[in-house]
């Protein structure tokens, strides 16, 4: 699973590099979970991107479109051709995930915040439904700001949604500085646990370690999960981790392409 | 019967036969008066307590899923607190969810300025896809309901809670998208919404014994506006006046300036909130304060009709 994340990893910088600029700090820090999504937990077909019993991913902080692209176009969602045309005018690959537009998106997503309440409506549903599936949600540390998060996480609690599995992408960095210097959680796990989940902290960029807080989060009989990722914004690229708070969303040259994919042999 | 009773029993009855309908609260189930419903269908039912964002955010990822949601709450809670999450979650992603926003405009009373909305529609009309319906009386709301539900896409139902003076007899019959021309006539048109409809029915009854033949035609969705019964009223009559529980900024009043903008200029006399906000006070007092009266509707076709 770490070749795919590498894979993936240079799919996102490429679908970035396509138009020469994006989101690719917050992309990159979330390779790890989703390789391991859909390439280990997530039950779902790239052939019938719309099966209904399938699980269901929100990303909620939506503008890691890039990550979601890239790693929708190495199970075959989409072609390498479509990956490349990011946010060119008519595009099916906006800069922020939408379901109308790119197969196997479950949520348009944006607006931080929203995503978390959709994804809790899909557990619900699901539970309705009776049909099984695991509902996947991730959000940003940065999206933790927002007052939604913890209207959604209550009531994900409160409905003992055990098919809902929330993942916290703490980078540590939002736009304008590190988040501690902004409106800090403080200690991500302690909050989500008080609010009636099972917390588990890990090292974000360990597919192992991901996959194995995924197995003890299916285990669990009566509350949700969350999975704070210790990640690191821009992993994987020397250049851009080297930005720190600068790589949000930044300029990626066809030389700085190279020198990434080089990076990612 | 008041409106929350008659969408209750009828929620319960196309719930039984459509096991997709699910209903959504934000701690309102009581005055609202769902409760009934709760008891009737317990897991098809959730009060996420207060938190309207949320509530909103659930329904579009039940709608997501197949369901058909249904969410409760005050009218201003229902759209201008939650209008991100209309405009993202629900009208951008496509999702099939249904909002009720209850005590609009003056029937708010003694909940008073912050709970009294008069620029919900201003909000909503904006977001493309939105449907707005204003309901006019129970015996509308029921049969408005059930199409409503039946249309797939994003629908607001503004409705007072408790009971209005009815407009419609039991030959009614509502069509969704469609105006009712209430009262035919000759010399004025005169459009009103939800409320307004009773009051603005009196005041062409008063009219009428002067001589003056006013057509009141029902604007039953301030969008999308059934613009051929409009037009075709106005090019008969050439005179109109608007009336809404709405600030006349970017309720029916703007939307017809719209329509007759582009299609047939005319001066339009508007009845509606003067661009204020509301206060405590019972529905006849609030309906003088902010002349909305059918004394004021009387005044301003005679003025329109410089008689």
């Amino acid at each position: 699973m770490q070749q795919i994340a590498k894979e993936i990893r240079a799919l996102t910088v490429e679908c970035i590099a396509s138009i020469g600029q994006g989101h690719i700090g917050g992309s990159l820090s979330i390779v790890d979970v989703l390789t391991v999504l859909y390439y280990k937990h997530m039950n779902v077909n790239p052939q019938y991107p719309n099966m209904p019993t399938r699980d269901r991913l929100v990303v909620s902080k939506g503008h890691a479109g890039p990550a979601v692209y890239a790693t929708l176009c190495h199970k075959g969602y989409i072609s390498q051709q479509e990956l490349l045309t990011l946010n060119q005018f008519g595009t099916n690959l906006p800069s922020h995930c939408d379901m109308n537009k790119t197969p196997g998106i479950d949520m348009t997503t944006g607006s931080l915040g929203q995503g978390i309440s959709c994804a809790v409506g899909m557990a619900i549903a699901s539970k309705l439904a009776d049909d099984g599936a695991t509902i996947y949600c991730i959000i940003g540390d940065g999206e933790a700001q927002e007052g939604q998060v913890w209207e959604a996480s209550m009531y994900a609690s409160q409905m003992k949604l055990n098919n809902f599995i929330l993942f916290l992408d703490d980078n540590g960095m939002q736009i304008d500085n590190y988040t501690k210097n902004i409106n800090s959680l403080i200690e991500p796990q302690d909050k989500w646990n008080s609010f009636g989940f099972f917390t588990q902290t890990i090292d974000g960029n360990d597919v192992n370690a991901i996959d194995q807080a995924i197995e003890k989060a299916k285990l669990q009989k009566d509350k949700p999960a969350m999975i704070v990722l210790r990640t690191t914004k821009g992993k994987g690229i020397s250049f851009v981790e080297k930005l720190g708070v600068n790589n949000h969303s930044t300029a990626i040259s066809k030389q700085m392409l190279a020198e990434a994919l080089e990076e990612l042999k | 019967m008041e409106f929350r009773q008659a969408l209750s029993n009828k929620l319960i009855q196309l719930m039984k036969k459509d096991e997709k309908i699910v209903i959504l609260d934000a701690d309102l189930a009581k005055p609202n008066g769902t409760s009934p419903i709760y008891s009737a269908y317990p897991n098809r039912c959730f009060d996420v307590g207060i938190a309207e964002a949320n509530m909103i955010g659930v329904a579009a990822g039940l709608a997501a899923y197949g369901f058909k949601p249904i969410t409760f709450t005050f009218a201003p809670f229902a759209t201008r607190r939650v209008c991100d999450q209309i405009a993202v979650s629900v009208a951008y992603a496509k999702q099939n969810v249904k909002i009720v926003g209850t005590d609009p405009g003056i029937t708010a009373e003694l909940n008073g300025g912050t709970h009294m909305s008069f620029e919900d529609v201003a909000v909503l009309r904006s977001i493309p896809t939105m449907v707005i319906y204003d309901a006019v009386d129970s015996l509308q709301l029921e049969q408005a309901i059930e199409q409503i539900i039946n249309y797939s896409g994003p629908v607001y139902i503004r409705t007072p809670r408790k009971s209005a003076k009815p407009v419609f007899d039991e030959n009614y019959q509502f069509k969704l998208f469609q105006s009712d021309v209430v009262t035919p006539g000759t010399d004025i048109t005169i459009l009103a919404t939800g409320i307004m409809v009773a009051e603005a029915k009196e005041a062409v009854q008063k009219l009428s014994k002067e001589g003056i033949s006013a057509e009141l035609i029902s604007v039953n969705t301030i969008k999308p506006l059934d613009e051929a019964t409009i037009l075709q009223s106005i090019q008969k009559t050439k005179h109109v006046v608007t009336c809404e529980n709405h600030n006349i900024i970017g309720g029916l009043y703007s939307a017809v300036s719209e329509l007759l903008c582009a299609q047939y200029p005319l001066k339009i006399t508007g009845i509606g909130v003067k661009d204020r906000f509301g206060q405590v006070g019972k529905y006849n007092d609030l309906l003088k304060e902010y002349q909305l009266t059918s004394d004021d509707i009387y005044t301003a076709v005679k003025q329109n009709l410089n008689k």
